[in-house]
């Protein structure tokens, strides 16, 4: 059974004149079939748990760890691994910001990049049937493919060309960061049922990371998290979520200035 | 005196009067040219037209000090029907045709090479390839050929420069009226090479030339090439494209002298960098005269820099003397491939060397599907493949 297991985890990023703890201690388990989501507010570090985990080169690891069994029973040191090493290990990252990429086709680019996870180019008929039918899913325009990676695409578009990529590189543990935000009522549904066929494809894990509730009416989770000053502050069943909503994040503003005092000393 | 605005003007020059545009420091509209190679001074290295390049490694190309007493070997192959080649004297009425040496290596080359290679192409032959191979390693050449049109012909020229050592030399292509050219011209050279060169395109009236030029290999290579019109309802096609590895250098000098009516021009030119010292630059002047009624002409360059200690220059300068003008555009812009793109490339499994490929493929993309040959475009893929590999890219 897939896990990923973080420890203890913490994130700096290097500002002017010096560098700015963000995630202080943050102690998280994932396994195959679960899925968590992490709520918290704006700036409570949502996205820097993301990028560390999947290995961004602003970010500065100075403690904890970060752990991948891929199912076969072997603890793989994630934070060793180099990013494309992690993707290939079976993580994956749908961003909040897509970046675009100038030069590069859609196309050229998928096919890239199934070709490094599965360790093989995959043979050129299936692989144009599965692309369709992978865009057809999510009601990608097939025009797409001949674009230049997120140039120009919405943010809904690009979005859905997340997902897109992780329908087609079925990794084992996805983590989606504020991929509900800037979906209108239909993309929303399209980009949720998009996971949701990802969670049933297999033995695989999710963490969810949201802003809002409103994803949680089509994605059910197991765990919900609550994120505030760098770490996990409260975890519990869906109805925490209900909580959430109803009562913001509010109650949680002391623990954050608490961290963040703990932090700076 | 109160200009009037300029029509059909792209939009970054919208509002421009007639007159004005970004005037270069010395206008291309008086520019020198000799076939006197003391007419010239010797570059110092401040001079407008120098100043990019590095002067000490010209091998002496450009102060009468490099011996040019190596032979720069001038092979044709594909010479079939429609194809005379000739080896010609200086004195031939037909050279000059195609322009007159506009800085002092020119000049230097048009007085000191052997003979001049004279191609002329009529009604519809097959592809043609023309090589020139280097003098070899420490040695000086200077050579001159001329690539020419009968009316109404139609042909496909493929110029290769391979081999190592200096080169001096003036490519001349004289169009006649109503035919059409596509030229391929490859700088495939060894590390060593130094390759100095100007390039007279000169067309009849309504003539098509099409050159893509393919820049890869070599120490230095700076390509000067002019195009003139001789009639109206000229149509010429510049599109090139450069890859510059650690310590390279790789210039391109464009001028495009609209002084006839109705003649177009289109210039495209995207350089790839990487590598420490790695250096491009792309001069781009466009001139529209006076007379030159009704031009259309746009003119681009793209860099894409891939790692830091690597430098495009790109100066595009568009002079205008004339309101009646069909359109205008000129741009240049650099791009870096950022730490960003490539995390995300990475981040879906790309190893860093891969996605760098791709991004450079993707790039040059747009000039290779231009190449009319595919057994030549297989060819040249395979030497960017190659030289991407060499880089570790
Ligand atoms: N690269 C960075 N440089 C400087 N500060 C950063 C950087 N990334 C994140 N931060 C800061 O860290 C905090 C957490 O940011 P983030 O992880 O994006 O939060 P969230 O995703 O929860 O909104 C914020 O205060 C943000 O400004
Ligand atoms: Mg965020």
């Amino acid at each position: 059974m897939s896990t990923l297991e973080i420890s203890d985890l913490h994130v700096e990023v290097a500002v002017d004149g010096g560098a700015k703890e963000i995630l202080r201690g943050v102690d998280l388990t994932i396994r195959a079939g679960e899925t968590h989501a992490i709520m918290g507010p704006n700036g409570s570090g949502k996205s820097t748990l993301a990028y560390a985990i999947a290995g961004h080169p602003k970010y500065t690891i100075t403690r904890g760890t970060v752990t991948l069994d891929a199912g076969d029973g072997i603890k793989q040191d994630v934070l060793a691994m180099t990013v494309d090493e992690r993707a290939r290990a079976g993580l994956f990252l749908a961003m909040q910001y897509p970046v675009e990429v100038p030069g590069v086709s859609t196309a050229n680019f998928l096919r890239s990049a199934a070709t490094a996870v599965r360790g093989e180019a995959p043979k050129l008929r299936t692989w144009v049937k599965e692309v369709k039918q992978a865009m057809s899913d999510l009601d990608i325009d097939p025009d797409f493919a001949d674009r230049n990676v997120n140039e120009g695409f919405s943010g809904g578009e690009k979005k859905r060309h997340e997902v897109l990529q992780l329908a087609l590189l079925k990794p084992k543990i996805a983590i989606l960061d504020e991929t509900d935000s800037g979906l209108d009522v239909d993309a929303l549904r399209v980009v949720s049922e998009g996971v949701n066929r990802f969670k049933e494809s297999g033995d695989v894990g999710v963490l969810l990371i949201t802003h809002y509730t409103r994803i949680l009416n089509h994605i059910t989770p197991d765990v919900v998290h609550v994120f505030a000053g760098g770490r996990v502050v409260e975890s519990g069943g869906p109805e925490l979520a209900d909580e959430l909503e109803a009562e913001g994040y509010v109650k949680y503003a002391g623990v954050a200035d608490a961290a963040a005092a703990s932090a700076t000393v | 005196m109160t200009s009037a605005e300029v029509a059909g003007l792209a939009l970054e020059l919208k509002g421009a009067k007639e007159g004005q545009g970004e005037v270069p420091a010395a206008s291309a509209g008086e520019r020198f040219t000799s076939y006197d190679v003391d007419a010239f001074e010797v570059p110092g290295g401040r001079e407008e037209n120098w100043r990019f390049t590095p002067l000490r490694r010209l091998r002496g190309l450009h102060d009468g000090s490099a011996p040019l007493s190596g032979v720069a070997v001038v092979e044709i192959a594909g010479a079939g029907e429609g194809v005379t080649v000739e080896r010609a004297t200086r004195d031939d009425a037909r050279v000059g045709e195609g322009g007159v040496p506009a800085d002092r290596v020119a000049a230097q080359a048009w007085s000191a090479a052997p003979d001049v290679t004279i191609v002329t192409l009529d009604g519809d032959p097959a592809p043609l390839d023309i090589t020139v191979t280097g003098p070899g390693a420490g040695a000086a050449a200077a050579a001159h050929l001329q690539v020419r049109t009968r009316p109404n012909a139609s042909a496909t020229v493929v110029l290769t420069h391979l081999g190592s050592g200096a080169l001096a030399d003036n490519l001349e292509v004289v169009l006649a009226d109503g035919s059409r050219l596509t030229l391929v011209v490859t700088d495939e050279w060894l590390d060593d090479a130094v390759h100095v060169g100007a390039q007279h395109l000169s067309l009849g009236r309504d003539t098509t030339l099409k050159v893509i030029s393919v820049a890869l290999g070599g120490d230095l290579v700076r390509i000067s090439p002019t195009v003139t019109f001789r009639g109206p309802g000229g149509d010429v096609e510049l599109v090139g494209l450069g890859y510059a590895d650690a310590g390279q250098h790789l210039e391109q000098r464009l001028l495009v002298d609209h002084a006839v009516p109705n003649c177009r021009s289109n210039v495209l030119y995207k350089n790839a960098l990487q590598g420490d010292g790695a250096h491009t630059v792309w001069i781009g002047d466009v001139l529209i005269r006076a007379a030159a009624e009704n031009t259309e002409t746009f003119e681009f360059n793209r860099n894409l820099v891939l790692t830091e200690r690597a430098r495009a220059d790109s100066v595009p300068n568009l002079e205008i003397e004339t309101g009646e003008i069909t359109g205008a555009g000129h741009a240049s812009a650099t791009g870096r491939f950022d730490d960003e793109q490539l995390f995300y490339l990475q981040s879906r499994g790309i190893p860093e060397d891969v996605a760098r490929r791709l991004v450079v493929r993707g790039f040059f993309g747009e000039i290779l599907s231009r190449l009319p040959l595919p057994e030549l475009r297989e060819r040249l893929e395979a030497a960017i493949e190659a030289e991407l590999a060499v880089t570790g890219a």
